[in-house]
């Protein structure tokens, strides 16, 4: 099973255009990114520029708005996320119980849906989409 | 399970292999090295739902795992030399003893992982030995899920595993990275086991659908694993591509109602995009590492010719051909030459498939062949396509004669109404 572990930084909404994480940030996330793939569970791993340089498009009655970042409403916003392949829910909350994060960050564990998990109609709905990546 | 249960087996899972290949550092013997682990284990499970579960787990188990190994160790020693009146010797003996096993468990290198793996798939062990083994100790798997992915009581694995480890033990196998000639023979059979599992999870038709899975998994996962630990060696890469393209056409590999779908038939819409692109980046790395003919390379290869294709008709024939003709020089088995067979009456027509057919099915050739239900129902259907439908009917008859495999039968049985259709119209 598939779970994509989600960093929320706190503060991160209303971080500069410009903010990076120090250098001994990194380093330690490196070491933690390498121990994740040594154990052959890790499938994927992004970091995202600040809301500030990001857009929200919302959508009311089918209508699209965009709004320019940062977005003062949000209280959480997603700093970077880990796909990594385990075998139980609780694996998941192991290795994100071992991330170097600092004070006031937090960590969202979510299992990702596979195709099979999905009721047939919503496969059937599904078919035909071919993944750009293919 | 209860919640905590089902904690700690996570900790165990993630911990146990860098676990016992600490302490097998210092034991030089994996199957003492497990058992000290296991009673770590149970000493876990024991006093965590009590105690709740320790701030870094991980930590505790390591120094829990160096307690006991001394003792067992200092047990061993005190009865070697229990007649002899040194204990000055014996203390300063223990102390080195349990300096090196705080050394050990404290900095787990990749190199202890890397010796269990090799250990595990010594070529001293039986083949069935060497899987168990690898599940156990590096999987984190119980005997009780091994059994089950096998289908086969669990007695029988723990009697595997018990006999495994007696053999190291008795063989004074080392715990050690082999080097120079050794480590290329090593690291093929390393991979053999790692691949054996993959298909014992992609190819079994019976057994439970999650375990199954579970299987791939594990395979993929200690192929990731062997990525990051022989970085160098182009056939780990390979093997990991060709494992990763094969299971990205899982979703597609079951209709409806359970029954096997053929590559060509398959709905390329559920082939799994994120893990293609794995595929093709671990097969590049292995390329670029100067490793595109070896064995697994070129199997990739083949894979990555279908999963580039968006249709079936797309599919790049003439390049499989001549993948499979490298693969003849470096690994010729029937099953390569009848697979090349098939892709030569795809790219040159039934009448060159049926040509390269008889080249490989002449009695000269063995018996190999000859009582395989493939090469049957390979030849039928190029006579099919010929339009030579009653040798074809009686071909694909002769396959469903040849296997004992249901699905395998129903898939024929198939073939054969569509060729009673084609021969009416």
């Amino acid at each position: 099973m598939r779970f994509m572990m989600i960093v929320i930084p706190k503060g991160y909404e209303s971080a500069a255009p410009d903010a990076v994480p120090s250098a001994e940030a990194v380093a330690k996330m490196m070491e933690y990114n390498k121990a994740l793939q040594k154990a052959g569970v890790l499938l994927a791993l992004d970091g995202l520029f600040p809301p500030s340089t990001g857009a929200r498009i919302s959508f009311v009655d089918g209508k699209a708005t965009v709004t320019d970042g940062p977005f003062p409403e949000a209280k959480e916003v997603i700093g970077g996320y880990w796909i990594i392949q385990v075998r139980s829910r609780e694996e998941a909350i192991e290795w994100a119980r071992r991330a170097p994060m600092s004070s006031n960050e937090l960590i969202e564990v979510r299992q990702i849906h596979e195709m099979s998990d999905f009721p047939e109609d919503v496969q059937k709905a599904a078919k035909g989409f071919e993944h750009q990546n293919a | 399970m209860s919640d905590i249960a089902k904690t700690i087996e996570a900790v165990w899972k993630i911990e146990s292999t860098r676990l016992i290949a600490g302490i097998a550092r210092v034991t030089r013997d994996i199957g003492i090295a497990e058992e000290l682990a296991q009673d770590v284990l149970v000493a876990a499970l024991e006093r965590w739902p009590e105690e709740g579960i320790p701030e870094n787990p991980a930590a505790w188990l390591m120094t829990a795992a160096k307690r006991r190994a001394i003792d067992t160790l200092r047990r061993g020693q005190m009865l070697v030399q229990k007649h002899e009146e040194i204990t000055r010797e014996l203390e300063t003996q223990q102390h080195r003893l349990g300096e090196a096993m705080d050394q050990a468990l404290d900095q787990v290198i990749d190199d202890d992982v890397l010796r269990l793996i090799f250990t595990a798939c010594h070529p001293v062990l039986a083949v069935e030995g060497r899987v168990a083994l690898t599940l156990r100790l590096i999987g984190g798997l119980t005997t009780a899920e091994i059994a089950r992915a096998f289908l086969v009581p669990e007695k029988t694995i723990g009697q595997r595993i018990f006999r495994a480890k007696k053999t190291l033990s008795e063989a004074h196998v080392p715990f050690e990275t082999p080097r120079g000639d050794e480590l290329q023979r090593r690291v093929q059979s390393v991979l053999s086991v790692v691949y054996l599992i993959f298909n014992e999870g992609y190819t079994a038709t019976s057994g439970e659908e999650w375990m199954r899975a579970a299987l791939c998994d594990e395979a993929l996962r200690l192929g990731r694993m062997l990525a990051q630990l022989l970085p160098g060696e182009p056939e780990v890469h390979a093997l990991l591509a060709l494992m990763e393209l094969n299971a990205s056409r899982t979703a597609a590999r079951r209709g409806r109602n359970g029954e096997a779908v053929l590559l060509p038939d398959q709905d390329r819409s559920l082939w799994d995009g994120a893990q293609i692109q794995r595929g093709m980046t671990s097969l590049e790395h292995a390329q670029q590492l100067g490793g595109g003919a070896g064995n697994y390379a070129l199997q990739a290869a083949i894979a990555a010719c279908h999963m580039r294709a968006h249709t079936a008709e797309e599919t790049d024939w003439e390049r499989i051909v001549l993948l499979y003709d490298a693969l003849m020089q470096t690994t010729p088995s029937p099953i390569v030459a009848l697979n090349r067979a098939v892709a030569v009456g795809m790219a040159q027509g039934p009448a060159a498939g049926l040509d390269a057919l008889s080249a490989i099915a002449t009695p000269a050739a063995g018996p190999a062949l000859a009582g395989y239900h493939l090469l049957h129902s390979v030849r039928g259907d190029l006579l099919m396509k010929m339009g030579r439908f009653h040798e074809a009917r009686e071909e694909i008859q002769r396959a469903i004669a040849l296997t004992q495999n249901l699905r395998e039968q129903e898939l024929l049985a198939e073939r054969l109404k569509l060729i009673e259709k084609a021969a009416q119209s």
